[in-house]
């Protein structure tokens, strides 16, 4: 089972729904590993053990430099997200999509092997492919405990999209047997996914989604949220909850922690006073128990 | 239930073909490639047919519109046999690469009463609708100076691999990044009168340019400047911005939002302005979509043509006619540029670097 709240990562990457001047602003900022240390190691300090990051090429060095320090990071883990999208997009822009494979997969041979192969051929060997392309997004988090992994949102609503379900079974099947951790599902599009979801017999999963005040990239609306909600046979990791900072924070924490079923929060911070004041306002509003 | 067919699965094809997927109304049937590997991930995965030939997927499948997202060279003659085979269009940007063609092509599908579509995005983006609403009530008043940006890091080292390198398949910053910043210009504007000043640079590419410069001029004494490149490293991905001066104030819009500043308060049909700064984003202006993939623009365009398609609308927001206007302007930019590109000398990574990548 996920923390009740987990830290996330966009403030570091430059990446900001609402302001282009706040994206840079955030990426002058992190541009050093000790500039986002530190302020990981805050959230470690606070109780907030979790980091769900997406694999980024930073991560690579970052990981290492926690692992290094157990002492200022007890317990801390991380939630990788897979792939880092705008890696392939452009790579995929600038060197096509088999150049972009070949160019992330150590075996470039395989690839080849598969151009050729025709199109039977393919076809089999696409689950085989999928999961090379997982253990090199992992690389980084050698050593790390790792008890969650997720598949990014524009991946997960691709998939969804183009109605290849399976792909969705073959991470599942792979991340469980391989890292020995949980399978997740980031998405804009929940009552979709989770109807995909449970066409695969993927039961009870745990998805990470949008859920903000303002219905923001809540797509099939709020209410078909707040149903599936109800219905409690997923669960829920809110993200964007202050949808780039639209809602006034103590109105969006009552908002969302005012849900049922929600398992989760996910939310990002820049500096310590605001991962405390984020994580005591979750402590006023949800009852269930401190996180 | 609208019938929809795909040809060519590149990045764009293969969102277009999720977004149609699952836009209300429509479904995608068949889709069309060259790529063995794609076709064999499609057989396996996908609830479609496949071929690799589109005048066999026309002939074989009852479509009401094809979405054509090919190499840029190949748009005018697959949207000519599309439009011959009678189904609505769709086709990525730019609509082709000579406005001669692009309006011969315009032509063709209004005299066969046919609903066509170019997939400039932008126009989608709620930040720029609200940029062309102030701008229609003449909140700015005169507007004389216009800036129009686009950076991103498509070429951001020297390579070759794919068309989009090519000058002879449509590559190039030019008919990449260009025709955006370009095509929200004459949205807001119209047509261009005159180009002057173009100068198109090489940062990277042998073979096509990777920077491009220009100014446009309109009758009314409105110019344009035009700033684009797409070896920008310092972006995450395609960043466009236009900014507007007029006499009344100010308006700067990008994907995330718009900030506005009015000499005097105002108001629109749709909210009241006061006089200073306004800033509103893409949470408070964006409407909901029923499947978001990358961006609402994307599935708006694609809920756009659908309905089109469903009640043969055939003057759209990104119909061929507006394209055409855009190719036109991107032709007027290629005429400003008399031949400098040669003169200038190539800029290239130093061979003897003073520092270590990490």
């Amino acid at each position: 089972m996920p923390d009740r709240l987990i830290f996330g990562d966009n403030q570091f990457f430059g990446v900001n729904h609402m302001s282009e001047d706040k994206a840079r602003a955030q990426a002058i900022r992190f541009q050093t590993d000790d500039a986002v240390l530190e302020v990981l190691e805050a959230a470690n300090r606070n109780g907030i053990r979790s980091f769900m990051c997406t694999t980024h090429d930073r991560l690579g060095s970052i990981v290492p430099s926690v692992l290094q320090r157990p002492e200022a990071f007890p317990d801390q883990q991380f939630l990788p997200c897979m792939p880092y999208a705008h890696k392939y997009s452009n790579a995929m822009a600038e060197q096509g999509i088999i150049g972009s494979l070949q160019g992330f997969l150590p075996e470039r041979g395989r690839i080849e092997a598969l151009v050729r192969s025709g199109r039977s051929l393919a076809s089999r060997d696409i689950a085989g492919v999928a999961t090379l392309l997982i253990d090199a997004e992992m690389r980084p988090f050698r050593n790390a405990s790792t008890p969650v992994v997720f598949l990014q949102n524009v991946t997960v609503d691709l998939i969804l999209g183009l109605g290849a379900y399976e792909i969705f079974q073959v991470f599942a099947d792979h991340v469980r047997t391989r890292y020995n951790a949980e399978p997740g599902f980031i998405t804009m599009n929940v009552p979709r996914l989770l109807d995909a979801l449970r066409m695969q017999e993927i039961e009870n999963p745990l998805v990470c989604a949008n859920v903000n005040k303002l219905g923001f990239r809540m797509s099939g609306g709020v209410e078909a949220y707040e149903e599936a909600l109800r219905r409690a046979d997923f669960r829920l990791i809110a993200m964007s909850i202050f949808a780039s900072g639209a809602i006034p924070p103590a109105e969006a924490v009552r908002w969302v922690c005012g849900l049922p079923n929600i398992e989760s929060i996910v939310f990002g911070a820049s500096s310590e006073r605001n991962i405390v004041s984020t994580r005591d306002l979750v402590e006023t509003y949800w009852r269930r128990q401190p996180v | 239930m609208i019938r929809l067919g795909i040809v060519g699965l590149g990045k764009m094809g293969l969102s277009h073909y999720a977004i149609a997927n699952s836009t209300p109304g429509a479904q995608v049937v068949a889709v069309c490639d060259s790529s063995t590997l794609l076709l064999g991930f499609i057989d396996r995965y996908g609830r479609v047919n496949t071929y690799t030939s589109m005048p066999e997927m026309l002939a074989a499948e009852r479509l009401d519109g094809v979405i054509i997202s090919t190499p840029n060279h190949l748009h005018a003659e697959m949207v000519r046999t599309a439009l011959a085979a009678g189904v609505a269009v769709f086709c990525e940007k730019p609509f082709t690469l000579s406005a001669h063609e692009s309006i011969d092509l315009t032509e063709l599908a209004s005299a066969n009463g046919l609903v066509t579509q170019v997939g400039y995005h932008y126009r989608y983006v709620a930040t720029f609708q609200e940029m062309k609403h102030l701008i229609e009530g003449g909140a700015l008043g005169k507007v004389t100076h216009a800036e129009a940006e686009a950076y991103g890091p498509v070429v951001v080292r020297p390579a070759n691999a794919t068309w989009r390198s090519k000058k002879s398949a449509g590559g190039g910053a030019l008919y990449d990044y260009a025709p955006h910043p370009i095509n929200l210009l004459t949205w807001l504007f119209g047509a261009p009168k005159t180009a002057i000043g173009t100068v198109m640079t090489s940062v990277f590419s042998a073979d096509t340019e990777d920077e491009v410069l220009g100014t446009f001029q309109w009758p009314d004494s409105l110019s344009a400047h035009l700033s684009v490149s797409w070896s920008d490293t310092s972006e995450r991905k395609m960043a466009t911005k236009v900014s507007l001066w007029g006499a009344e104030g100010k308006i700067v819009a990008d994907r995330q939002e718009i900030r506005v500043f009015l000499r005097h308060a105002a108001e629109t049909s749709r909210r009241a302005y006061s006089a200073g700064w306004t800033t509103l984003n893409i949470a408070e202006l964006t409407p909901p979509v029923a499947y978001y993939l990358r961006g609402e623009e994307y599935s708006l365009q694609m809920e756009d043509f659908v309905a089109r398609v469903r009640n043969r609308a055939l003057d759209g927001v990104n119909d061929f006619r507006s394209a055409a206007t855009t190719d036109e302007a991107i032709e007027l930019l290629t005429g400003a540029n008399s031949g400098r590109q040669q003169e200038i000398e190539k800029v290239v990574a130093p061979r003897r670097r003073l520092w270590v990548r990490s």
